[in-house]
């Protein structure tokens, strides 16, 4: 059996988004809400043990916070306290009958929308923006968040506070953003879910247990987003890309040509394909529909020869008209040379290795170095898978480089 | 609340334009201002003279030191202002877009220090 207090935190986790989305459209403010809500969990690592778990913990976690906020401005209201606390305690006291009356809170999705748009708000630098998102709609601590992003715990809180500093002084609104900049203001949130989500799943070189909590955190906020705005064609396309790069998780120790495909989670992938079409014929297409399709195409497939590459090119073409980056290219050239042979791949490899905004980017010399071995270009291919293990980013990535570099010391490569 | 609108633009760049588009540029400005007027926005605002016309100030121990020039030397000088009511950073932001200069300069926005 699991000790109470980890249960406990694993509810406060759960619950604390949509509880400290609550609170700060009534506080106004990050910091009350926050203190409240850390009143509510002392209380309940104090009375669960005896009691045990509440029925409908989120409920409690709502009232207990609300009762403590209250306490708290009315502390400071004894002391002299400023207008906009005491309004504050009013709406809070009002906000509890109303509860008192109904316990339905249909509000509550949309102050998590709220909160994420001023979490994201583009005021904010993105580092701000994804540390924000993390701390308050994931309930991530701010040690747990500096662990993921590999910075000292004090830089991380110093961000922290730096970014509720700016939403107060500069008055950053706590609102669902217009209509006609709703699109602009999306892009904001979705490109902090993609960061969190690659942060995740590519760049795994933390201990792994943060890491699968960014990942596990990538799709809880892609879900909720795609439940508030279940229109949105990128919102579900991320969520679609999020979801069936999630379905392989149990397969991830091995790079994915090598994954055992048995392992893949099934009825994921099925979600995520469907989520794919839908988010395709809701258009227009965009970069994640398009990253999600090509994760799709890999879903599908019984094994990487059986994979539909033809498509798959055609697809990162697109992708590299609409966006253009070295690292789109990259791809594509690894998926030219399933379809055109390894020449071909390496021919495309050769003009990037001259863009030098791709600086250092390991994954380009692992490719190159799996593309030589195919082509037979075997003394040029154990220099690169060299170079490739020198940069690469994990263990899992330098087992398989290092085992390809041996069955080319042996004289077993050239497949 | 209020936000200080700061427009930053290319002054040699804006030497350049010719004559006839003056008089159009200036009507684009004027409509922006009466714009804001209209939605009860404007507080104050001005066009300044150039960055050549510019003396820095600063008291060091007491002493006073002028220089000439900017506060600072960039590609882009402070132009101008405008000082507006909005409810927050969105409605102030959404003036700062709709300004002229946001088009071809930067418009940095400010907002003002509430003592109470």
């Amino acid at each position: 059996m699991i000790p109470v207090s980890v249960a406990v935190e694993r509810v406060f986790r759960r619950e604390s988004g949509a509880v400290l989305a609550g609170l700060i459209r009534i506080l106004g403010e990050f910091d009350l809400a926050e203190d409240a809500l850390h009143d509510a969990l002392a209380s309940a690592l104090e009375r669960w043990p005896s009691d045990g778990i509440p029925e409908n913990p989120g409920a409690w976690i709502t009232t207990t916070a609300r009762r403590k906020a209250i306490d708290r401005l009315r502390r400071a209201a004894t002391r002299g306290a400023k207008q906009a606390s005491v309004a504050a305690l009013i709406e809070l006291e009002a906000d509890e009958r109303r509860d008192a009356a109904s316990l339905d809170q249909p509000d509550i999705a949309d102050d998590r929308l709220r909160l994420i748009f001023t979490c994201c708000h583009p005021a904010l630098n993105r580092e701000a923006q994804v540390a924000l998102t993390l701390h308050t709609l994931g309930g991530l601590s701010t040690a747990e968040i500096a662990a993921a992003f590999f910075v000292p715990v004090p830089t991380m809180a110093q961000r922290l506070v730096r970014a509720k500093a700016k939403i107060r002084a500069a008055k950053i609104p706590y609102v669902v953003p217009s209509a006609q900049a709703l699109p602009e203001r999306v892009d904001s949130v979705l490109a902090v879910v993609y960061l969190v989500f690659n942060e995740g799943y590519y760049c795994a070189t933390g201990p792994d247990g943060v890491r699968r909590d960014l990942c596990d955190e990538a799709l809880r906020l892609g879900r909720l987003l795609a439940q508030l705005l279940p229109e949105r064609a990128e919102v579900l396309g991320l969520l679609a890309l999020v979801t069936l790069h999630h379905s392989r998780r149990a397969a991830r120790d091995h790079v994915l040509d090598e994954q055992d495909r048995g392992l893949w989670n099934h009825a994921e992938i099925a979600e995520g394909i469907a989520l794919t079409k839908r988010a395709l014929s809701i258009g227009p297409a965009g970069s994640y529909q398009l990253q999600a399709a090509i994760a799709a195409l890999h879903a599908e497939a019984p094994s990487v020869d059986a994979t539909d590459w033809r498509q798959i090119v055609a697809l990162y073409t697109e992708l590299a008209r609409r966006h253009p980056s070295p690292i789109v290219e990259l791809n594509r050239a690894v998926a030219v040379s399933r379809t055109h042979g390894p020449e071909a791949g390496l021919a495309l490899l050769e003009a990037l290795a001259h863009d030098s905004s791709l600086g250092d980017y390991q994954p380009f010399y692992a490719a190159r170095a799996d593309l030589l071995r195919r082509a037979g270009q075997i003394d040029a291919a154990v220099a690169a898978y060299q170079q490739a293990i020198a940069g690469a980013p994990n263990q899992v990535a330098r087992d398989y480089l290092a085992r390809r570099l041996a069955e080319l010391d042996r004289g077993s490569g050239g497949r | 609340m209020q936000y200080l609108l700061l427009i930053y633009a290319n002054e040699a760049a804006e030497a350049q334009v010719p004559q006839e588009q003056r008089q159009e540029v200036f009507g684009e400005w004027m409509s922006y201002t009466n714009d804001m007027k209209a939605a009860g926005a404007y507080v104050a605002g001005d066009a300044l003279q150039p960055v050549s016309t510019a003396t820095s100030v600063r008291l060091r121990d007491g002493e006073r030191m002028i220089t000439d020039g900017p506060f600072a030397e960039t590609k882009e000088q402070l132009g101008g202002y405008y000082l507006v009511e909005a409810a927050d950073l969105d409605g102030a932001l959404e003036w700062a877009a709709k300004c002229p200069g946001a088009r071809t300069g930067t418009i940095e926005v400010r907002p003002v220090m509430v003592f109470s």
